[in-house]
Formats: C-alpha cells, structure tokens, sequence
C-alpha cells in the first residue's frame, strides 16, 4: 500500500469496528454509531481507542448533538485548530465515509455543490439522469451520509446560497429532468471556515441560521498541546519515513512554549505582556516546525533534535510579516527568551537564524 | 418535633424553595438563622419596599470602618426567603452565627494577627474568614488557603474588607483546603453535576425523600471523615448556646444555617464545654447596615475565590416556574436584539432542540445551565466570543443591583471621611474657598492626599487652582466647594471601600486595569504619587506593564519614560515608596531600545522632530534614573541608531551630539561626522536638519560648553571657502533659532579667544560657601551640610 495518507475511515478501521460491536446505545437513523460512541471516537477512552481530538469534551458534544439534531455544522476557528481532522473523523464515525468533500475556493462553482453535466452525453442523449453528474453533496443525500465543505467563507457568496435550500429543505431540485434529489435519513453537512477569513464571503443571515457554530480553540494548556504537537509529529514521521529521530520532548515543549507565549501574548508564568505577531502559530505550525526541525536533524545533523533545528523554523514560523513581525520577535527573544535558565542555545541559534 | 433544622445550600435557590415550603407546612414560633447577631436589629428592613435584594448586611469596627464584612443576600438565598416568610408572618427571627463583635476584637487589628493558632483564629484570620467565607461563598465556610492568606494581610485593615471584589487576591487553591468550601457543591460533583443546583433538583428533590433530612444524613457522613475547623467548633459553640436558649422560651423552632452546621447542632455538646469554649473571648464594637448588592458582585468572576458562578441563572431557576430552558433562552435572544443582533424565534427553537440534544448525549433528564449556555452559544452567537460573553454577563452573572431604603443608617466611606475632615480641620462649606497648601507640613500633606483621594473617587470637592506665585513643588493651590451631590457620590464609592484610602487604591487599580492608552496609566502613576496610594501600585505598574508591551507606538512609549523617571527620582519628597517602578521603567527602556531602529525608518521631517523630541526626553530621564546598565543599553542603542546610514539627518545629528556629551564619541569623530553632511553626497535639506539636529538645545550652551564650540569652531574654519557659500544658509537656519543675546555671547566667546575661561575656575573658598547653605537648607525642605563643601 503506497497511499501516502489513508482516509481516516481506513486507518482507524479497527477502532471503528470496535466501537460499533460495544454501541449498545440508540443510533440515530443512517448513523453509524451512536452520538455517544461518536464521542467516545474522537477523544478516545484511554485504552483501545487512541483521542483524535485533544481539548474540551463539551466542544465534541455539541458538534455530535449538532449533527443529531439534523442542523448542519459549521465548524470556525483560525488556521490550524484541527477544523479539518475533526470534520474529517466526524464523517468517518458517522457515515463511515470521510470522501464526500467539496474544497471550497473562490472559484467553487455551483455544479460542485449541486451538480454538473457530462456535456458529451448531454449533447448526444439531451438531459437524462445519465448525464447528470452528482456532487459530494448529492451523493450524500441520496445515501443518507455526511458531506464535507472546506472553507466555506471561501466560497462566493451566490454560491454558498446554493446550500440553502438544501439545508432547510433536504432537497435538491433538478429542474432540467424535473425531477428533484430527496435527502435521505442520516444526511448532514460539515462546513468548516477559518476565523481570519471573516468578512471575506460572509455567510448570508439566511444560510447562517442553518448552521450551529462550534468554535475550536487554540489548546488550553501547553501540556495538551504538547500532547498534540508530540503524537502528530511521530505520527508524520512514520507516514513520511524520516529516519528515527528521538523526538525530544524539551524541545518540542520549547517549540509549543514559544508558540503558545507569542500567541497569547503573555509568559506562561503570567508575569510579562508580550506583542503578537501576525500569524497565527497554530498547533498546525508547531507541529511542522517540530518536523522539519527533526529532517534537518536527520538528513543534515547528528541524529538528536538540537535547539539550531528548531530555531530556523521557528523563525520562519514567527515572522510572517519583515518588519512588524521582526520586532516582536527580537523584543520577544531579548525580553524573554535571552534570561530564562537552559534556553541559552536556542537563544543563540535563534538569533543568529 | 419541637424543633427542625434546615441544612441549606447558601445562595442555593433549590434549598430557598424548599425552605419557605417547610416553613409553610410548619410553621415555627421563633427563626434562628445563619447570620451576625448585632444585625438582629435590621431585619425589620426586610419588611421595608425599599430593600430589595441583592443586598448585603455590611459589618464593621465602629473605631476602624477599614474592618468589615459582608453577608450578602439574593432573591434567590434561602436565608433571604426565610427572613421574608418570617416578617410576613409576624415570626421572630434571630441571627445566631458567633457574633461579628468578636471578629473585631481589640487587639486584633492594631497590629499583625496574634499567630496563636488559636487565640489567632478569632483576630483576623477569623475576620477573614467570616470576610471571605461568608461573603463570598456559597458554601458556608472558606478554605484554608483563603484564610491563610488572608490573615497574612491582616496587617493592613483595608485589604482585609474587599474594596473592589475584583482585585481581590485569588486565594491560592492549591494548598489543601480545610473542609469543604461548598459540601453541598462537592456532594453534587462526586454525582458528577457540575452544577449543584441541578443535582439538588434532580437527586435531592426529585426523589420524594424529606429534602433536609437527607441532607443531614450526607452531611454527618461527610463530617466525620473531615477535619474540623477550629473557628467552626467555636462558632457551633455559640450557635447551640442560643439554640438551648431559645429552647427555654419556645416549643416550635426553626433552624436555617449552612448544612455543614447540621451535624453539629443536633450532637449532644455538654453547656460547659460550650461556655468554656467562647468564655474570655475579647469583642470589639461593631455597628451593622444594610447595603446594596449586585449580582456581579456575586458571582465568583468578580474575583470572590468561593462564589456563586451564575446568580443570574438562579434568579432566573427560583422566579420561572416551567419551561426553564426554553424561557431562558428566548430571554438570551432578547439580549441580543437589544443589542442588534438579528435573532429570531427560529434560532430560539433550534437552540432549545439543540439543548435537549446535549443533555440526553450526556444521560442527564433535564437541560441544565451548562447546556443552555452551549446552544446558546452554537446557535446564536455564530462563533462570537463577544455575545456569548454578552449572554454570560447579562444573563448568567446578571446586572442586577439591590437598593436600600433612603432613611438608612450612614455608609462607612461616609463616616471615615467625616472622621478625616474632622481631624484635618478641613470643614465642607457650601460657599468657595481657597487652600493654599506647604507640602512639607504634615497636615497640609495629608490634606492634600485627602483631596486628591477624593478626586479619584469622582467627589472633587477640591479643585486644583493654577499655582500664583513660585514653580515649588511643595506649594499647592486647592478652591473647594463642597457640593450636595457628593453624598450620592460617596454612596457610589462605598463600593470601592469602606475608607476614602482604600476606595481610592481600588478606583484607580481599576482604572488602570480599564485603561487603553499608556498615557492614562502615566497618569495614574502620578497619581498614585499624588494621592499616595501605595498599594495601588502594583496594579497600576503591571497594567503600565501591559499598555507598554501592547502599545506598538514607540512614541508613545517614550513619552511614558520622562513622567517615571521623575518620579522614581523625586518622589520621595512626598515620602512615597516608589518600588517596583523601576523595574517597569526598566522594562520600558528596554523596549523602546528594541523598537527604536525599526521606528527611526524613513522618517517625514514633522515624524523626525517628533522623534527627536521623544528621544530627547529619554536621554534626560536616562540621566536621572541614575543607573549604568540601563545607561549604557539606551547609549547603545542611540550609538548604532546614529551610525545608520539612511537616517533623517533631525535625529543623526541630535544622536551624534547626545553621544558627544555622553562621552561616547571623541572629537575627531565628531569632526568627521560633523563634516559629511556638507560634502556633495548630501542633499541639502539633509545637512541643515543634521546641523539643526546636532546644535539645537539653545545657544546657552554653546557659550558655556568650551569643548563644544570648540569643535564647532574648528568645523566651520575648516570648511573650504568654496563650499562656505552654500553650508552658510544652513548656519544661519540653526543660528537664527537661538536668542539675539545668546548669538551675541557667542560671537563674542569666539571673537574673544579661548584661553579667557581657562583660568576662571578658581579654588573655591568651602567657608564661604557653607554660609548660605542653611537657607539652602531651608528652602530645598531637607538639611544641607557642608562636609562635602567643595564638591
């Protein structure tokens, strides 16, 4: 198998199937396994199952209960909150298919959310059902599944409203075969849309109103996001085949601590304010940085994760703006970095990065 | 039974229900409750329209109004309903908690608590505690850590009784807490309900068990497994020996106290060993009112440490009969249409459904606040932090302020101001008046913290008048005229504190807390000084932290360094401790260091002057600040800064010169520099704002400054006669900024040669220059000696 990454329904299979053999509890119609057992799925039990999503137990369960209650699910926050993974897992635990997905850009068409035309038969036969070619979104309606619409806010507003009708009447017309596409039970749809992109194609009050918001956070506590960054990064290092790199836990809690200080623009001890930069460090990019820091180890260094392989990519991750950003992250590297006790190497390596 | 006992959950709104349909059923002849004695008196109000909850009994020390307590009752306080049941049906109602007198006792309050861990637990740990626990607290007792820490404060009275909730210190909750805070709350989370009140509706009511009884029942069990608390052992004490009182003189009695108590009332206690725990106990002299509360107050997000999280949704569970969650939420919509958000009653629907969802995800029978506040918040405030933070605080903390009747007794602020008047003879007077105040006589200082106190507190009574005549420091000019709605004002600023001192620190700790602007936290740093409010320094220092780290403005900035350094310099003439104010002014520097290349970039000439300006005052304030690391990190600074290429020539000048004077550059490189502006690389603006630049500051001291006219001298001889013709109209630009007379002293420093000065500088005869020093002495307010004369 070559596939460079399986979709979640494949690589958790297992874990799947041993939750729907224990789900005593009612499923709701055309789910998979019931909201609890969903639930169950994403944060994991602490034995078999492994927690695909680590933060706050309530954010999962409004999203499931969301879904239960037949409203669409529009899940927001900024770059790299795990948006995509947990509708991904959601899809995979609901309906046990993760692949009915639109990628919403500014050129999604309608056809990509309605449906679209084979032209060649169109031409040859006219309007007929073999014609038509079915969206994600049709295709999970007709088989009662979850669809998956990626940044929503990207897509142009006369577009997004195509979701309307869908939404709210579980229909989809076709009018050219006058026919029309019935959602059957256990269809939803998880939109996702990034935080920094608000105001962009602000969703129509309309369309607003279908959908619940659930609003994933940065991590709450730099353990938990140790935790994340920690198990990714060797999870990606498998995937990708990086020589064995011992991931160095100080230095992934070093990475994580930069990030969470610059993010929340105070020292983890609470004493010293600090300015933001204007990227958003997300888990996302720690995760990355933590990765890239453990090829160069690799490929270029002796094997062991060093404060020099991080500090670059560090510094690429701070400083998305020269000037504005620079600043913050000098003043960052003075104030803080240059007097706490042990950091005295990445605080060469950085400035000199 | 002669006599029942209702164990409560206090602020629980579960127990108030419960309580007025006991004490429907069975009506008592008297009605103990939970409470200081000395207030004994004020229930009557109760039956007053004018007191309406939320309210509190505020206690204090009649000699020391900075010592008080708060007992606050809500709508929702079953002790609130039993007083009400009571007064309605003619009942006599009687505090019986250990009264408030013996907080206060005398002795406890002079000086730091007595440590005696015993005798010490009725100074002002005890005080603290009733402060913390009872005030703040839903369970009927406090924690160790809060008692702890508050009796390490017991030395300075005004942070004893919170001025302002919100800057309440925290109590630090990793140190083992005694007994539980909330037993109630605790038995309820074993349940696994995070709310208590819902765990009560659900285990305790639901299940057609006596409500009390069963409480009883858990208490007992929980009590003899936790450790005792001294001061509760004292206080049951007292609250059995008013029982056996009361049990003399009635047959019906009625008991409303913390269900922690329970236990404790209905054990066999011999008299004896009762009396000899509270006989010889010193007891100071209180005096108790009534005060209006608020929900925000409250609630635990007001810094209480042990509150009631969400008063508002109690309020809301104990005046909603059916229908909780769906109310609540349409009243959440209401909020957010009053503010403009387009919610409509599909979104109510939606939100309901989605509530019912959770809770049956969570196996629970009911939606509870925890439920409600998620839909809500997932359906309505579409991923808005802001209205769900709007919901919070209108809805579940709630705005709600209590009020009391108009013919109440005096507020504490209002008496520690009178009492200050008094002694500082410094009558209010309806007609205008002028003060003229000497700093350095200890009552006209005090005077003068009093008003500018009072200034803080929204109460100017006093006005600061320009000052007529001399620029000392230690003259201030005051018109006062005291107006009628001060009163109301001071009503306002009881909430701060109960003395003008304390109301003033919490006032400005918020205000900077609030602040947006640096320049508002300068403000307020000077007037901390002014009003010497020492313990509002470390707020308004770690907010100057703040505004400083968040203020991108290296302007502004630099135009907080100036105000600081004055004060860190010459604040101790008004006997402040300054401490701390360095390090942030520190800090400051620092990052006005880490700023400045980035900001001197490409500067238009007004961004240059402003700069300049800006750059000027920290290099001053830098010299008063008197200290070499902080001196050779800004030099250093402004040393490469000068050494940039592309900088405005306004500021490379005026670098070049502050390096010169610091030292920091010799002549010959000076020299150079001074020469490349004229040379053909340069534009001409360019040259004349570095000449500008580099000699602006007056012509004064180029008369005085022999080494720098020196060099100037020797820059101009050198330019080439050729070149002299075109750098002359930027001469005459620098030159005809200076006075006539000054151009004049110049001209004739330079016409005059410069050996003339050399030998002027004569021994200085040390008898004849300590003559004058005691009238020196005199005037600069502290004693000169002329040990050093020569110096």
């Amino acid at each position: 198998m070559t596939t460079l990454r399986p979709h979640a329904e494949d690589q958790y299979a297992e874990e799947l199937a041993l939750l729907a053999a224990a789900d005593d509890r009612p499923r709701p119609p055309g789910w998979r396994l019931s909201p609890q057992a969903v639930v169950t799925y994403l944060l994991g039990d602490g034995a078999k199952i492994t927690p695909k999503y680590v933060g706050p137990r309530r954010l999962m369960e409004v999203a499931v209960s969301t879904l239960a209650t037949d409203r669409a699910l529009l899940l927001l926050g900024v770059p790299g909150t795990a948006k995509t993974w947990v509708s991904e897992h959601l899809a995979a635990a609901i309906s046990g298919d993760s692949t009915l997905l639109i990628q919403g850009t500014a050129g999604t068409a309608e056809e990509a959310i309605r449906y679209g035309w084979n032209y060649a038969r169109l031409l040859a036969e006219g309007p007929t059902d073999a014609a038509l070619v079915p969206s994600p979104v049709m295709r999970a309606m007709r088989t009662g599944a979850i669809a998956r619409l990626e940044e929503l806010t990207r897509v142009p507003s006369d577009v997004q409203d195509a979701l309307i009708t869908i939404l709210s009447e579980k229909t989809l017309p076709v009018p050219e075969l006058n026919t029309e596409v019935q959602a059957q039970r256990g269809f939803n749809l998880i939109a996702t849309a990034n935080d920094r992109d608000r105001g962009v194609n602000e969703l129509s009050s309309a369309l607003r109103r279908r959908f619940n918001t659930v609003v994933l956070p940065m991590p709450a506590s730099a353990d938990d996001e140790v935790e994340i960054v920690a198990r990714r990064v060797a999870q990606l290092g498998k995937a990708l085949e990086l020589p064995e790199v011992p991931a160095a836990l100080e230095e992934i809690r070093r990475v994580v601590t930069v990030f969470r200080e610059l993010r929340s623009g105070m020292t983890e001890d609470g004493r010293t304010k600090l300015k933001s930069p204007t990227g958003t460090l997300s888990t996302a990019e720690a995760i990355s940085v933590v990765t890239n820091g453990m090829a160069l180890a690799a490929h270029f260094g002796d094997g062991t994760l060093h404060p020099g392989d991080v500090a670059a990519g560090i510094t690429g991750a701070v400083i998305k703006d020269p000037v504005s950003d620079g600043v913050v992250w000098r003043e960052y590297l003075e104030t803080v970095v240059r007097e706490r006790s042990g950091w005295l190497d990445f605080y060469r390596a950085a400035r000199d990065a | 039974m002669p006599e029942r006992i209702y164990g409560i959950r206090h602020h629980g709104p579960g127990s108030a229900r419960a309580v007025v349909r006991e004490l429907t059923a069975n009506p008592p002849e008297v009605l103990l409750i939970e409470g200081p004695p000395e207030a004994d008196d004020l229930v009557r109000w109760v039956a007053d329209g004018g007191l309406e909850p939320p309210v509190a009994l505020l206690g204090y020390a009649v000699d020391d109004p900075g010592r008080a307590a708060f007992w606050p009752f809500a709508v929702f306080s079953p002790e609130w309903q039993a007083i009400r049941w009571a007064v309605r049906h003619g009942v006599r109602v009687r505090f019986f908690d250990l009264p408030y007198a013996y907080r206060v006792a005398p002795g406890a309050g002079t000086g730091p608590v007595a440590p005696s861990p015993t005798a010490g637990d009725l100074g002002g740990a005890a005080l603290n505690r009733t402060v913390l626990g009872r005030s703040a607290l839903s369970g009927s007792a406090l924690n160790r850590a809060a008692l702890n820490k508050a009796a390490l404060s017991g030395a300075t009275p005004a942070a004893m009784i919170e001025p302002d909730p919100d800057e309440q210190v925290e109590p630090a909750l990793d140190e083992p807490p005694l007994r539980p805070v909330d037993p109630i709350g605790e038995l309820a989370a074993a349940a696994g309900y995070d709310d208590p009140e819902r765990w009560w509706e659900d285990v305790v009511e639901h299940r057609g068990v006596p409500v009390f009884e069963a409480i009883a029942e858990a208490m007992t069990a929980i009590r003899e497994t936790s450790p005792e608390d001294p001061d509760d052992l004292l206080r049951e004490a007292y609250m059995r020996s008013v029982l056996r009182e009361e049990r003399r003189r009635h047959e019906e009695i009625a008991v409303v106290c913390g269900a922690w108590h329970v236990p404790a009332l209905t054990r066999k206690v011999a008299v004896k060993d009762d009396t000899a725990l509270l006989k010889g106990r010193p007891k100071g002299k209180v005096a108790f009112t009534w005060v209006p509360w608020t929900y925000g107050r409250l609630a635990s997000w007001s810094g209480y440490g042990a509150g009631v999280r969400s008063p508002g949704w109690y309020h809301h569970l104990f005046t909603t009969g059916d229908d909780v969650v769906v109310r609540w939420l349409v009243d959440a919509a209401g909020v957010l249409r009053a503010e403009g958000v387009p919610t409509s009653s599909a979104h109510v629907i939606e939100a309901a459904r989605l509530a019912e969802a959770l809770a049956t995800l969570r196996g629970r029978p009911l939606a509870g606040l925890a439920e409600v506040t998620e839909a809500a918040e997932a359906v309505m405030c579409d991923g808005e932090p802001l209205r769900a933070e709007l919901i919070a605080r209108r809805l579940v903390v709630g705005e709600r302020l209590g009020s009391v009747p108009d013919d109440m007794p005096a507020m504490p602020l209002v008496r520690d101001l009178t009492a200050q008047q008094r002694s500082l003879r410094l009558k209010p007077a309806a007609t205008e008046r002028d003060l003229d105040l000497d700093l350095r006589q200890d009552n006209d200082l005090r005077r003068s913290r009093l008003l500018h106190r009072l200034g803080v507190l929204a109460v100017p009574w006093g006005q600061r008048a320009a000052t007529r005549r001399g620029a000392g420091t230690f003259r201030e000019e005051w018109r006062l005229l005291w107006q009628p709605e001060f009163a109301v004002r001071l009503v306002e600023g009881s909430m701060w504190g109960t003395t003008v001192a304390s109301a003033a620190t919490a006032r400005v700790a918020r205000r900077a807390r609030d602040a947006t602007t640096l320049a508002e936290v300068t403000e307020l740093v000077e007037l901390c000084l002014l009003a010497d409010l020492a313990d509002a320094y470390p707020p308004v220092l770690a907010a100057l932290d703040t505004r400083a780290a968040l203020d991108a403005d290296v302007h502004h900035l630099m135009a907080a360094i100036p105000a600081l350094a004055r004060t860190l310099r010459y604040g101790d003439v008004r006997r402040t401790d300054v401490a701390g104010l360095a390090t942030v002014t520190a800090s400051l520097l620092g990052r006005v260091c880490a700023a400045l290349p980035s900001a001197a970039g490409s500067l238009s000439d007004e961004a240059a002057r402003q700069l300049r300006d800006g750059m000027d005052g920290v290099h001053r304030a830098v010299g008063l600040l008197a200290d070499d690391s902080l001196r050779e990190r800004w030099l250093g600074t402004i040393a490469s800064l000068a050494a940039r290429p592309g900088l405005h020539g306004l500021p490379a000048g005026r670098l070049t010169r502050l390096l010169l004077d610091a030292g920091r550059l010799d002549g010959a490189e000076v020299r150079r520099r001074l020469r490349l502006p004229l040379t053909v690389g340069t534009p001409p603006a360019h040259a004349a704002a570095w000449v500008e630049g580099f000699l602006s500051g007056g012509g004064l001291l180029l008369v005085h400054d022999e080494a720098l006219l020196s060099l100037v001298d020797d820059w101009l001889a050198d330019i080439p006669a050729d070149a002299f013709d075109s750098v002359l109209p930027l001469l005459r630009r620098t030159f005809g900024g200076f006075d006539s007379g000054e151009r004049r002293a110049v001209g004739e420093r330079v016409a005059g040669g410069r050996a003339a000065s050399a030998d002027t500088a004569a021994a200085i005869d040390a008898e004849r220059a300590a003559a004058p020093l005691t009238t020196l002495g005199a005037l600069l307010g502290r004693r000169l000696t002329g040990t050093k004369g020569t110096a």
